[in-house]
C-alpha cells in the first residue's frame, strides 16, 4: 500500500494522531497488566493441595459442656465407628485444622534446638492413623506412621516424647536440599524424626511468605472431636451432600449436649470456592475494566475516524474519480488505522513494562511474562480494525461525483 | 455572554449528536469507575466515631524478650494478660476498656431450646460509655459487676430479637457455655467501620452479638479460645491452654483521655510502668511504649485493603484514558466548526471569546457526562456490594459523592477541553471565510 501517502496525510493531523497513539498506548499498558493480574489470580485459585478434594467432606462438632478427657475420647471413638458405617463413606478420620478453613495452626521449626536457632513457621496437621489415607496423600519417600507411634495431644505438645513426623516434599527440599529427608531430625515439638515425605500438602490458609504455602508437617496424634473436625472420604462424589446429612443425623442422635449443625459441615469443594471468592471477584472486576477500556478505546478510534472521513469526503471523491476502487478507499483507512495502532502498541509495551515495575514495587507481583505483549498487541490491532470498519465502509461508499461539486 | 455560549453549545450538541454522545459516554464511564472506587475508599477511610475519636487512645507496651528473632521495633498490638490487668488497674485515665472476643454456645433458659454459637465481646463496664454505644433497654453493667465477676450480659438488638422476640428482656436469663447469665441491657445497632477497637479479625465486618464482663468471661471453660493470640518462645502450653501465659499477647485495651495534659500524663505513666517492669526483670527491653490516637492507630494498621487501593488506581487510570479519548474527540468536534469559528472571528469575536465558548461547550459535555456517570457509579457500587468482601456493606452512595461526581466530571471535561479550545481559537478567520 501507499504507506508514504498515508504517512504524509497523517502528518497533517499530527495532534490527533498523537492523541490516538497515546490512548491506544495507555489502553495497551493497562490491559496487559490487568490480564497479567487476572492470570496471577487464576494461577492462585488453581493451586493444588495434594489431597483428594473431590471426595472429601468435613463435619465439625463443637463441645458445649466439656466432660472428662477420657469421656470425650470414648465418644470420639464411638463417633468414628458410627461415621464409618455410613454406606458411601470410604474412610473417616479426624483432623485438627481443615483445608481452606479459618484457622491456621503452626509451629516454629528449625534444624537445631538451640534457643536462638533460626526457625520458620510450618503448619501442623494432627490426626489418627486413617488421616493420610482419608486425605489421599501420596508418599514419595520413607514410610507412613506405625500403629504404636500415635500419641495424645498432651504427649506431643509436652515436647518430652520424640514423636515422628511426616513432612511435605517442599519442606524436605527446604531443610535438606538434594538429600533424602527420611531419617533426618527436625525440631518442632522437642526432637522429631522425619519418617516419611509426602508429595504435597498445603497450609489450611495462606500464612507467611508465598513459598511456605507447601510447607506442612503431619504428626501422629489421636485427637478428640473437641480438638478438630471429622473428615470423611466418600466413594462417590455425587453422594457428598447425602453423606453430610446422614453424618449430621448420626452425630446428633448420640452423645452429650454438643453443637452439631449443618453450618459446620461442608464439602471441600465448597470450602475451596469460598476461600477463593475474593480472588474470583477481583478477577471479574479486572475483566470488567479491560472490557470498559477496550470499549472506550474503540469509541475514540471510531469517533476520530468518522471525523476524518467527513473531513476528507472531497479528497475521497477525487481519488474515486481518478480511478481508486471502493476497496482501495477501505484499505486506505484500514492501513492508516493499522499504522496508528502499531505506534500506539509500541509505546504501550514500554508503558506496560513501566507499570509492571511500579506494581512490582508496591504490591507482591511477579514480572510480566513476555507473551503478554503479543497478546495485548493483537487485541488492540483487532479492536482498532473493528472500530474503523464502520467509518471506512462509509468512506468507501462516497460517490466519485462528490469531486465535481464545489464544496 | 455565558448564556449565549451555553445556547451555542447546546446547538452544537444537536448538530453533531453522535460525536457529542461519544464524548459524554467517555466522560461518564470514567466518572462512573472513579466515583465508585472513590466512594468505597471514602467510606472505608472514614472516621468510625466522629466526635469521640480525638479522645480515644490505644496504649501499647513491649513485654517481648530482648533477642526475639525477626522482631520489629514496634511493640505488639495487644497486651498480655498481666499487662492488661495492670494497665486496667492503673486508673490514670478517666475511662478505660479491656477486651477480647470469641464465640460461645448460647441457649435460652429452657433445657430443650436450640443451641447456637454466638460472637461475643468480653469487655469492661466503660466500653459502652466510652464508645457511645446506644441502649434500647436496661444499661451497661457496673464496675462493681466487673470486680465481682458478675454473670451479666448485654445483647445486641438482633440477638434480643432472635432470643426474646425483641421485647424488653432485662432481667431474663441465658445459658452461655454452661453458666447462667442475666440480661443487663440491650444495645441498638452499633457497628462503627472500620472496627477500630479490634482489628485482629479484619477491619470491616459485623459487630458482636453480645457483650460479657471481661473477668467473668475469663472464668468460662477454655474450649473456645481467647481471640487471636500472638505468642513467642517455645512453651507449647501457652496460648490456647493458658491465656495468662506471660509470652502471649491477645487483649485489646483502649483509654479515653480528654485533655492534652491527660494524654501526656498517661504517656508518662506508661513509660513509668514499663521502667518498673524492666527493673523487676519482667520486661527485658527498655520502655518501648506507644499511645496512638484512634485515627493514627487506623493509619498504622493500614486498614484499607490493598485491593481497594489498587482498584482505585485502576479506576483513575480508566478516567485518564477516557480523558485522552475525549481530547481527541473534542479536537475533531472543534475543528469541524472551523468555518463557524472563522465567521465569529471575522465578525469581531476575540480569540479569548472563542476559547471561552469552546470551554463552555466542554463544560456542558462534563455536566452531561457527570449526570450519566452518577447512575453508572450507583451501578458500580451495587456491583461492589455483590462481591463477597468484608467491606461490601460500606459500598454505599454518600450524598457528598453527588457533588464530587459532578465536580470531577466538569473538571476532567474542562481539562480535556483546554487544549482543543486553544487550538480552535487559533483558527485563521480569513482562510475559513474564503473557503465558505
Amino acid at each position: 500500500m501507499h504507506f508514504r501517502h498515508i504517512l504524509s496525510a497523517l502528518g497533517r493531523h499530527r495532534i490527533a494522531v498523537c492523541l490516538l497513539v497515546l490512548e491506544i498506548a495507555f489502553s495497551c499498558a493497562v490491559v496487559c497488566n490487568a490480564l497479567f493480574l487476572i492470570g496471577a489470580r487464576l494461577d492462585r485459585m488453581h493451586r493444588l493441595t495434594g489431597v483428594d478434594e473431590a471426595h472429601l467432606v468435613e463435619v465439625g462438632v463443637r463441645s458445649v459442656a466439656p466432660g472428662s478427657p477420657e469421656a470425650i475420647m470414648a465418644q470420639t471413638r464411638t463417633d468414628l465407628a458410627a461415621l464409618g458405617t455410613i454406606p458411601d463413606v470410604a474412610s473417616v478420620s479426624i483432623i485438627n485444622q481443615t483445608l481452606f478453613g479459618d484457622s491456621f495452626s503452626g509451629s516454629g521449626v528449625g534444624l537445631s534446638d538451640a534457643p536462638n536457632a533460626p526457625t520458620i513457621t510450618v503448619t501442623q496437621y494432627f490426626g489418627n492413623a486413617q488421616l493420610a489415607g482419608t486425605l489421599g496423600l501420596k508418599l514419595v519417600d520413607g514410610r507412613w506412621f506405625k500403629p504404636d507411634e500415635f500419641v495424645s495431644d498432651e504427649q506431643l505438645e509436652g515436647g518430652g516424647a520424640t514423636v515422628p513426623v511426616i513432612i511435605t516434599r517442599a519442606l524436605a527440599e527446604h531443610f535438606f536440599p538434594g538429600q533424602s529427608a527420611a531419617g533426618k531430625v527436625i525440631y518442632a515439638f522437642g526432637t522429631n524424626r522425619v519418617v516419611g515425605v509426602v508429595d504435597r500438602l498445603v497450609q489450611p490458609k495462606d500464612y507467611g511468605p508465598a513459598e511456605s504455602y507447601e510447607y506442612a508437617m503431619l504428626f501422629p496424634v489421636n485427637l478428640s472431636y473437641a480438638q478438630g473436625a471429622y473428615l470423611l472420604r466418600v466413594k462417590d462424589a455425587s453422594q457428598r451432600d447425602a453423606v453430610i446429612r446422614t453424618a449430621l443425623q448420626a452425630l446428633k442422635g448420640d452423645g452429650p449436649l454438643r453443637l452439631v449443625s449443618p453450618k459446620n459441615a461442608r464439602t471441600l469443594e465448597a470450602a475451596r470456592a469460598k476461600y477463593y471468592r475474593n480472588d474470583r471477584a477481583m478477577a471479574w472486576m479486572l475483566v470488567g475494566v479491560c472490557l470498559l477500556l477496550l470499549i472506550v478505546t474503540a469509541v475514540g478510534i471510531g469517533g476520530l475516524a468518522s471525523f476524518w472521513v467527513a473531513q476528507r469526503r472531497r479528497q475521497i471523491g477525487i481519488r474515486r474519480a481518478v480511478g481508486a476502487t471502493r476497496s482501495d478507499i477501505l484499505r486506505y483507512f484500514q492501513t492508516e488505522n493499522f499504522l496508528i495502532a502499531t505506534l500506539g502498541i509500541v509505546l504501550g509495551m514500554v508503558l506496560a513494562y513501566g507499570l509492571n515495575l511500579v506494581l512490582m514495587l508496591h504490591y507482591e507481583l511477579g514480572r510480566l511474562p513476555g507473551w503478554y505483549f503479543p497478546v495485548g498487541a493483537v487485541t488492540l490491532w483487532i479492536i482498532g480494525q473493528l472500530a474503523v470498519l464502520g467509518p471506512a465502509l462509509r468512506a468507501s461508499h462516497v460517490p466519485p461525483v462528490v469531486a465535481t461539486r464545489s464544496v | 455572554m455565558f448564556g449565549y455560549y451555553l445556547d451555542l453549545a447546546l446547538h452544537s450538541f444537536r448538530r453533531t449528536p453522535v460525536l457529542a454522545g461519544l464524548m459524554t459516554l467517555a466522560i461518564a464511564l470514567g466518572i462512573g469507575a472513579s466515583i465508585t472506587m472513590l466512594a468505597v475508599l471514602h467510606n472505608l477511610s472514614g472516621n468510625p466515631l466522629p466526635g469521640r475519636s480525638d479522645a480515644l487512645f490505644h496504649p501499647q507496651v513491649d513485654p517481648r524478650p530482648a533477642d526475639l528473632p525477626g522482631a520489629k521495633d514496634e511493640p505488639p498490638d495487644d497486651l498480655s494478660y498481666l499487662d492488661a490487668v495492670n494497665l486496667y488497674q492503673l486508673g490514670v485515665a478517666p475511662r478505660r476498656a479491656l477486651m477480647s472476643s470469641n464465640w460461645l454456645p448460647v441457649r435460652k433458659d429452657a433445657q430443650d431450646s436450640p443451641l447456637a454459637m454466638v460472637t461475643d465481646r468480653a469487655t469492661t463496664a466503660d466500653f459502652f460509655a466510652m464508645f457511645g454505644v446506644p441502649f434500647i433497654y436496661g444499661s451497661a453493667w457496673s464496675a462493681q459487676d466487673d470486680a465481682s465477676h458478675a454473670q451479666v450480659v448485654v445483647l445486641s438488638r438482633a440477638m434480643n430479637q432472635q432470643l426474646f422476640g425483641g421485647e424488653d428482656s432485662v432481667g431474663r436469663n441465658l445459658v452461655i457455655a454452661t453458666k447462667t447469665f442475666r440480661v443487663a441491657g440491650v444495645v441498638d445497632d452499633w457497628n462503627p467501620q472500620p472496627r477500630f477497637y479490634d482489628l485482629n479479625d479484619g477491619a470491616f465486618g459485623k459487630a458482636e452479638q453480645m457483650y460479657l464482663p471481661f473477668f467473668t468471661w475469663l472464668d468460662l471453660p477454655q474450649d473456645y479460645g481467647y481471640g487471636p493470640m500472638d505468642c513467642w518462645g517455645n512453651d507449647p502450653n501457652a496460648g490456647m491452654h493458658d491465656p495468662k501465659a506471660q509470652q502471649c499477647t491477645w487483649a485489646q485495651f483502649w483509654v479515653q483521655l480528654d485533655t492534652p495534659a491527660q494524654v501526656a500524663g498517661y504517656r508518662a505513666a506508661l513509660v513509668q510502668y514499663s521502667a518498673q517492669q524492666h527493673r523487676l526483670g519482667r520486661f527485658q527491653r527498655p520502655p518501648n511504649v506507644r499511645l496512638a490516637g484512634l485515627v493514627d492507630w487506623l493509619d498504622y494498621k493500614r486498614v484499607i485493603p490493598v485491593t481497594v487501593r489498587m482498584q482505585t488506581w485502576i479506576a483513575f487510570g480508566v478516567l485518564l484514558i477516557c480523558m485522552v479519548n475525549t481530547v481527541g474527540l473534542m479536537v475533531a468536534k472543534f475543528l469541524r466548526k472551523s468555518g463557524e469559528i472563522g465567521v465569529r472571528r471575522a465578525l469581531g469575536a476575540s480569540r479569548r471569546m472563542v476559547f471561552l465558548q469552546c470551554l463552555v461547550e466542554a463544560g456542558v459535555v462534563g455536566v452531561a457526562g457527570g449526570l450519566l456517570g452518577l447512575p453508572l457509579a450507583w451501578l458500580g457500587l451495587w456491583m461492589v456490594r455483590q462481591q463477597p468482601v468484608s467491606f461490601a456493606a460500606s459500598a454505599r452512595f454518600d450524598p457528598s459523592m453527588l457533588g464530587a461526581a459532578l465536580a470531577l466530571a466538569v473538571l476532567s471535561a474542562l481539562a480535556a477541553g483546554v487544549w482543543p479550545a486553544l487550538r480552535a481559537s487559533r483558527v485563521a478567520p480569513a482562510l475559513q471565510v474564503k473557503s465558505l
